[in-house]
Order: structure tokens, then C-alpha cells, then sequence
């Protein structure tokens, strides 16, 4: 293979990681914020992919502008859910949490099933889907992966910025240090956590419907996104937001490269770079250098 | 009998987990006045604190706050009425700086004098320092941003939990001796010291628990050293 080619799948990986990078955002920012590890993270993806089919058929609008419609109603779906349920298993003990999402996962794939059908899906985006451009000569790129870096971008530093340019971030990261102190100065832990949830959430709608519009997808996929989410947050290093699209694009480049090593070798080669990473930087690439 | 008290607690009973710590404790407290609790560890000083505070809520008796019963409100909402506490330890939020940490001070958004230019004004060492991470100040500095951080929430009632633990007496002096400042404003300050000389200072008025009960109350003023010890110790 000559090296545009070469050149040309690590661009492929580079762009499909932006999408790994919103998967693993949400979650970084609900353990930052509170401790949980949300094992319904992969489903929640799914449940968005879901919502945004219901949207488009209903409504008749490309998946792309269902975006205005997903993105708010699975917001509320997580403050909804962060208050109704999730703020009643946080406490000292990690394990609630953990065996409530888990439980939630479950939940989420069975109606999923019971509603929609073990049916693939996809979602049509029309003439965007086959447009592509010469970026550079020889190497041409899609512009529906490009403009879903472009957002996985913008969404990063859209986090980076609510985190710590607003009150409201403030609020996040002065509960994340001292919950009862927090609590002292008048911030409700309960709304801040149902917030850093409704935004969680807002991310993944936008993942889910990129993913939808990418792959096909049904109602037993979101566990291996989670996966790709924990992955990703991992090789970044907890509670970086950058450091969580340098982990998304480093497994996107490396499934893409192991695939054309061999087709087999897609998932395992992201796999076996975070478990490298894993047992060499344990801290992940980019940690949060706290005082 | 005062009838216009600030604060009026009223034979509470609270717990530390399932420690029993508070002993049908009362206590009040008037607009401007300054007053010390004063005990042993273990006394139930902090307890007594975190009750007001609505950090922990009291199994009998009740709180009222201008009137108004605050028993069994949350924190938040709490410190909305104007009851702001300084905890032990100073507790800053590490990962911001001293700056944002006086700005979730503000949160609750009540009106008032204080802001950070004002804060900056009682404790001029915080001034130069507010871009910094809090955990890069020193112990003495933690606690001015710690009282300047609860000061911005423009309480009527301050407490503050053990301001002078771990710090050299130069510091712990420096620190009181702006307390009449922060009084002048019109708030009230309910102190807890193990410290007694400098609590005796800066109060009008005393409480010494012992084991979770008042074991003496009255004017610093009339209160000797002798009664104090017995107080304190027990015997």
C-alpha cells in the first residue's frame, strides 16, 4: 500500500474517533461530576438512535435537523431520570449505582426490543450521506464523517468551556470536590447532579444519531458502545475533556489501521492499544493535574 | 424574656451517626451580638453547628430563624435564609481558585454588602492571590478565603467551626481581630473554639457544652476562669 493510502485510513480512524470521543464525553463528565459509572451509557446511545427514528418518520425531517428535536427530549430524559431515580443509589458506596444502571441497561434493551423489534435500523440522511471532497489530492473524505468531527470538535470545547468558564461548571466541580460543602453555599446537589445528567444525555443524542446514520443499529448494540466509551476515557485520562478526544481518535485510528491488517483485527486492535496504554499509563495520556 | 431573638434554638436533640451528640440543647442569639461555644472534643460543638446549618437535622426540638422555623431544611436552603457556616477545616474547594471559590459563595444570590472587591478589603492578602488554585494558599490565607466565602453569601448569622485549628497564633490573632469588622456589618457570629482565651475575647456571651449538653451559660464578662474549667472538664 503506498503511504496516502496509509495517510487516508489513519484520516478514516481520526474521524470516526470524534464519535468514540461523544460517547466517552458524557460518561467522563457523570463519574467526574458524581462518582457514577453509568452502565447504561451504551444503551442510552441507542435509546437516542430511537427517539431520533420516531422523529424523523413522524416529523418527516432528515436526521440531521431531528437533532433539534433529540438532543432537548433526551436532555430531560436524563434530569428526569438523575432526580427520579440515580440521585437515590449515590452515597458512599460505589456499588448501588453500578448494580441500578446495570439493572437500567437491561431495561432500556428489552423495551427496546419489545417496542422497535430486533429489526435492524437505519437512519437516511439523503445526498449528504454520498458527498465527498478532495481534502488534499488522492485523498478524499466523506462529508458526513467530516462534519461529525466538526460537532464532536465543537462539542468537546463546548463542554471545556461550560466547565470551566460558567457558573454552572463551577457549580459541577465545586460538587464533584465537596458535596456537603457544596451544599452550604446554597447549591441543591440534587439539581446539579440532574443537570451534569440532562447534559450527558444532550451529548449522546448527538452521538446516537450520528451513529444511526453511520451503522445500523438494534436494540443489543449499546453495551460495545459503552465499551468504546469507557475505552476512549480511559486512554485520555479521567476528567479531561481533550484528553477524552485524543482517547476517542487514538481507537478510532488504531481499529481502523488493525482492519486493514486483517478485517478481523478491527474491534481487537482497539482493544489491544487501550490495554497497551492501560498497563503503561495507567493514569490514562492527558490526567487532570489537580493541585 | 428577649422576644425578638436572631436565632432560637429550642431543646434540640441530634445525632452523629448513631451517636447521640446533642442533649435537649438550647440556645439564642441576637441580631449583632457575637457569642462562643466553647467544650472538650467530642463536646458536640460541631454537631451543634452542622445542625444550624442543616447539614445534619435534630430528632427533637426546634430551630427558628426570625421567626420562622428552619428545623429540618435542607443546606441549601438554609443558607438562603441567611445562615452561612465556615466549616472545620476550611474545607475550600481544591480544584478552583480562590476566586471561583468565593463566587459559589455568592450562589444563593442573596443581596447584600459583601462581594469579592469587599472581601478583597477585609483580607487584602486574598487580593493578589485570587487567580490562584486555593490549595496554594497557606493555612492562615485558606481560612481568611474560607470566612470570605461565607461572607459571601451575605448571611445575618456567620458560624464559624474552630477557626484558629492548626494555626499559629500570630495568624489565629490576625483573623480575630477582623471579626469586629465583619460584625460591624450587622451579622451575628456564633464562634466555636476550643481556644477558650481568644473565644472569651472576641464574646459577649458564652455557651460551654460538655458530653452533648450546656453545661454552663452566661456573660463572658462574669464568667471566671474557675467556672469555666469546671465547666469544660467536668469536675
Amino acid at each position: 500500500m503506498t503511504s496516502m493510502q496509509w495517510f487516508n485510513i489513519v484520516l478514516q480512524g481520526v474521524l470516526i474517533g470524534g464519535l468514540y470521543a461523544m460517547f466517552a464525553a458524557g460518561l467522563s463528565l457523570i463519574f467526574g461530576v458524581m462518582r457514577l459509572v453509568n452502565i447504561a451509557h451504551g444503551d442510552l446511545i441507542v435509546l437516542a438512535a430511537y427517539v431520533a427514528l420516531v422523529v424523523t418518520q413522524a416529523m418527516g425531517i432528515n436526521p440531521l435537523v431531528s437533532l433539534l428535536f433529540v438532543v432537548p427530549i433526551m436532555a430531560l430524559v436524563g434530569y428526569a431520570l438523575q432526580r427520579g431515580l440515580l440521585n437515590r443509589t449515590l452515597g458512599d458506596d460505589l456499588l448501588p449505582p453500578l448494580l441500578v444502571t446495570f439493572g437500567l441497561s437491561i431495561i432500556i434493551q428489552n423495551g427496546l426490543l419489545e417496542l422497535f423489534t430486533a429489526d435492524s435500523r437505519r437512519l437516511q440522511a439523503g445526498a449528504i450521506e454520498i458527498q465527498t471532497f478532495e481534502l488534499l489530492q488522492g485523498v478524499w473524505v466523506g462529508a458526513l464523517p467530516l462534519l461529525q468531527f466538526v460537532i464532536a470538535v465543537a462539542a468537546i470545547a463546548g463542554l471545556q468551556i461550560l466547565f470551566y468558564r460558567t457558573a454552572l461548571g463551577r457549580a459541577f466541580r465545586a460538587t464533584s470536590d465537596d458535596q456537603p460543602v457544596a451544599q452550604l453555599m446554597g447549591l441543591d446537589t440534587r439539581h446539579v447532579f440532574a443537570m451534569a445528567m440532562a447534559l450527558s444525555l444532550a451529548v449522546i443524542a448527538i452521538a446516537g444519531v450520528f451513529l444511526a446514520v453511520r451503522t445500523n443499529f438494534d436494540p443489543a448494540i449499546g453495551p460495545a458502545r459503552l465499551i468504546f466509551g469507557f475505552e476512549a476515557v480511559i486512554i485520555g485520562g479521567l476528567g479531561s475533556m481533550w484528553g477524552t478526544l485524543a482517547g476517542g481518535v487514538i481507537l478510532g485510528v488504531s481499529q481502523a489501521v488493525g482492519a486493514q491488517i486483517d478485517p478481523g483485527w478491527q474491534l481487537l486492535a482497539g482493544h489491544i492499544v487501550f490495554l497497551a496504554i492501560l498497563a503503561v499509563r495507567p493514569q490514562g495520556l492527558f490526567p487532570r493535574v489537580s493541585g | 424574656m428577649r422576644d425578638a431573638a436572631l436565632l432560637e434554638i429550642k431543646t434540640i436533640d441530634a445525632f452523629y451517626g448513631d451517636f447521640q451528640a446533642l442533649f435537649k440543647v438550647s440556645l439564642s442569639i441576637d441580631a449583632g451580638q457575637i457569642i462562643a461555644v466553647i467544650g472538650a472534643n467530642g463536646a458536640g460543638k460541631s454537631t451543634l453547628l452542622k445542625t444550624i446549618a442543616g447539614l445534619i437535622h435534630p430528632h427533637r426540638g426546634e430551630i427558628l430563624f426570625k421567626g420562622a422555623r428552619v428545623t429540618g431544611l435542607p443546606a441549601f436552603d438554609v443558607v438562603r435564609h441567611g445562615i452561612a457556616l465556615v466549616p472545620e477545616g476550611r474545607r475550600l474547594f481544591p480544584s478552583l481558585t480562590v476566586e471561583e471559590n468565593l463566587l459559589i459563595g455568592g450562589q444563593s444570590g442573596r443581596p447584600g454588602p459583601w462581594s469579592i472587591a469587599r472581601v478583597c478589603e477585609l483580607f487584602p492578602v486574598l487580593a493578589e492571590r485570587r487567580n490562584l488554585p486555593a490549595p496554594a494558599l497557606s493555612g492562615g490565607q485558606q481560612q481568611m478565603a474560607a470566612i470570605g466565602r461565607a461572607l459571601m453569601a451575605n448571611p445575618q448569622l456567620l458560624l464559624c467551626d474552630e477557626i484558629s485549628l492548626g494555626l499559629a497564633p500570630i495568624v489565629v490573632r490576625d483573623i480575630y481581630s477582623r471579626l469586629p469588622q465583619i460584625a460591624a456589618e450587622g451579622l451575628s457570629l456564633i464562634i466555636v473554639e476550643q481556644d477558650i482565651a481568644q473565644a472569651l475575647r472576641a464574646a459577649s456571651h458564652v455557651y460551654c457544652l460538655q458530653e452533648g449538653r450546656v453545661a454552663l451559660e452566661g456573660s463572658a464578662r462574669d464568667l471566671t476562669r474557675e467556672t469555666i474549667s469546671a465547666a469544660y472538664f467536668g469536675v
